[in-house]
């Protein structure tokens, strides 16, 4: 079990969703980003995303591709990433992270030095979008034995005759993205979501969230009631790219966890 | 694997698309279903003799082919060594390469009812060549363009315009080829149902390095016949420059079992291959990494994050290589070295006084190792260097280079 089973079990418990936040580590700094980060759970947070960045996020938008730069510009890594970690778990045990980027910094780093650095540094899960079932001996199955969640990403391309090897190695739950496209593009109606959905828990008997294109507490709300959680991304990322003080970005983030909760 | 065990270099990838460790297939999910549909096309129509029939018509009457293998006496006579023969793959239609291959994804484009064609494009030779065929079939094409190099390239950008494509100047990232390459990514990400990638070089997810190496190896298949009519024999080497790798696995392939035969990659060197990386060189100056699908040689920092590189040469301007150079590299079947933009600027010269012939910046890189090592052979040395493209697209880069006002 980890924090991840654990949240679930207790949501489940509840009847209530899950509000996943994600915020791109080091944006626009390391302090301000972990200020922001420590504050999530308060903000009614249920699992903390945590973007690694890198220099070519191919299925991101442009918010947080620029999330991404700024990080960078601002001298941050995947060191400093698992620094940031550490820094948040000295006051949280509970909330799970997730980290979430690309295979190139991890691949650098040396998978085993990762997983055992991540796990100590109190990493719970891990979503690396470049790395497809076809891929899993790289990184899906070693993590697995260390004892982290890899959770996959589901499309709408993700057929019936696919869907069982996408779900074959995937644990925690389900990352549902809803559209075909990029972070921060338009949303899918809940109504097109809600088969998919279904059909991919009753499949993998994990917990199914949905994510790409939620921005307002009225579309969380939404995709929530059909779903077992939303993510939202982009639409905090903006605020933290405006330079907005992080307590306004916390109150945008109350608002959304609102919604999701009402689900 | 040691050279010695290896029976055949010709066989891969294998079935999850890697030459030993290299290539592969790291993509989203949202594009693996169709990545797998493509593989499973390629591998039907690989077999269709209709497929190939289609292809060489096209290539004698569309394109110009074959071209000639032709001995660059004024050359091999300056050198005072080897026997120096010019593969003269600049004179197909549209001046480079690249359209070997774009005919035949976009024969595969069709086969699958694909009807919206996208690409990525450096110098803008690849965009070139996909919105001509795009025009000769009536599809949509869309090519993104890294901002800076639509600056730098701004003929190719009026002769896509031209041939009825949209172009997309992409200012994410730096602007270069890479990011291009980001976008492109991106937009078949969102419109994946309809729309077909048509990539430039032998690099992204399998089957895209296999596949554009097949359609490339029309190169390396004319060198061989052709200089059994010109000498009776093979050549003792062949000679390509690389930036992603097109040119240089169509010309090298048809030889890897050959090992009498020596094969050289050259990167760009820019500025010199050391710890400032103003360079392009992934194999000399780089190390293994993950990017644009498949894993190879790419220049990066401690960190894994990507690094832009230089060249004089907006062709060879990218941060990777095909996986499989990145293979024969480690393997030791072809040696890779580099030359300097300064080096290449001499050559590009050197090809113009002495041959009659305006060569492309990317093929100079070539050129500029050839008479490094040419002197040094003996006469019978019969060496092949593949004249990728021709030099109209950079007389203004050279002109600028040289200090010339146009």
């Amino acid at each position: 079990m980890t924090r991840i089973d654990d949240t679930f079990a207790r949501l489940g418990a509840g009847g209530r969703k899950a509000f996943v936040a994600y915020i791109m580590a080091g944006d626009p700094d390391l302090e301000t980003s972990l200020e922001i980060m420590r504050g999530l759970p308060g903000a009614g947070v249920d699992i903390i995303e945590l973007g690694v960045p890198f220099t070519d996020p191919m299925a991101d938008g442009p918010t947080i591709q620029q999330a991404g730069q700024r990080a960078l510009a601002g001298g941050q890594t995947l060191e400093k990433t698992l620094q940031m970690v550490r820094g948040f778990r000295e006051g949280d045990a509970e909330t799970p992270i997730v980290l979430m980027g690309y295979y190139n910094p991890i691949y650098s780093r040396g998978v085993g030095r990762f997983l055992e650095d991540a796990l100590a540094a109190g990493v719970d899960g891990l979503i690396v979008v470049d790395l497809p079932p076809e891929e899993d001996e790289e990184l899906c199955l070693p993590a697995q034995r260390a004892g982290l969640n890899f959770i996959r990403l589901a499309t709408p391309t993700t057929d019936d005759k696919r869907l069982p090897k996408v779900i074959e190695n995937t644990s925690g739950f389900v990352y549902y993205v809803s559209i075909t496209g990029i972070t921060g593009a338009a949303a899918a109606q809940a109504a097109d979501v809600a088969p998919d959905v279904d059909r991919i828990r009753a499949a993998s008997g994990l917990p199914v969230i949905v994510g790409f294109g939620i921005s307002t507490p009225e579309g969380a709300a939404e995709i929530a009631g059909v779903a077992d959680g939303a993510v939202v991304g982009s639409a905090i990322v903006k605020l933290i790219g405006e330079r907005r003080p992080p307590a306004e970005v916390l109150a945008r983030v109350a608002a959304l966890a609102d919604g999701v909760h009402r689900g | 694997m040691p050279e010695d065990l290896i029976n055949s270099f010709m066989a891969g990838p294998d079935e999850r698309g890697r030459f030993g460790d290299f290539g592969g297939r790291f993509v989203s999910e949202t594009l693996m279903p169709l990545i797998l549909e493509l593989d499973a096309e390629y591998m039907r129509a690989k077999t269709d003799q209709s497929f190939w029939d289609e292809m060489h018509d096209l290539w004698t009457h569309y394109v110009g082919r074959p071209s000639p293998l032709y001995h660059a006496e004024r050359l091999t006579e300056h050198l005072g060594g080897a026997k120096i023969y010019l593969k003269r793959d600049e004179l197909n239609h549209t001046g480079a390469h690249k359209i070997n291959n774009v005919l035949g994804q976009i024969l595969l484009a069709r086969r699958m009812g694909k009807k919206r064609i996208i690409a990525e494009t450096g110098a803008g030779q690849h965009g070139v060549a996909t919105a001509t065929v795009c025009a000769k079939f009536g599809l949509d094409c869309v090519v993104y363009m890294g901002a800076h190099d639509v600056e730098r390239q701004s003929p190719n950008v009026f002769r896509m315009k031209l041939l009825g494509a949209e172009v997309v100047p992409v200012t994410s990232g730096r602007g270069t080829l890479k990011d291009a390459m980001n976008d492109a990514l991106r937009d078949w990400v969102t419109n994946v149902r309809d729309t077909f990638y048509c990539i430039g070089t032998v690099a992204g997810p399998h089957p895209y390095p296999a596949m554009v190496r097949d359609f490339q190896s029309i190169i390396g298949k004319e060198v061989r016949e052709q200089m059994q009519a010109a000498e009776g024999r093979l050549p003792d080497s062949v000679i390509a420059a690389i930036g992603g790798g097109s040119n240089a696995m169509g010309l090298f392939y048809p030889f890897l079992d050959d090992r009498s035969v020596r094969i050289i990659g050259v990167e760009a060197g820019g500025r010199g291959v050391d710890e400032k990386m103003e360079h392009c060189a992934s194999l000399t100056g780089g190390r293994p990494g993950v990017l644009h699908g498949n894993r190879t040689y790419l220049l990066q920092d401690a960190d894994g994050q990507i690094l832009e590189g230089h060249s004089i040469s907006a062709g060879l301007d990218y941060p990777g290589i095909g996986p499989e150079h990145a293979w024969l590299h480690e393997s030791g079947r072809a040696e890779y070295v580099w030359i300097t933009d300064d080096e290449a600027l001499e050559a590009f010269q050197l090809c113009c006084r002495k041959e009659g012939i305006i060569p492309a910046l990317e093929p100079s890189h070539a050129l500029a190792h050839v008479s490094k090592i040419a002197p040094d052979l003996p006469r019978d040395h019969l060496m092949v260097m593949n004249m990728c493209g021709r030099g109209d697209k950079d007389i203004f880069t050279v002109a600028k280079a040289l200090g010339v006002e146009l």
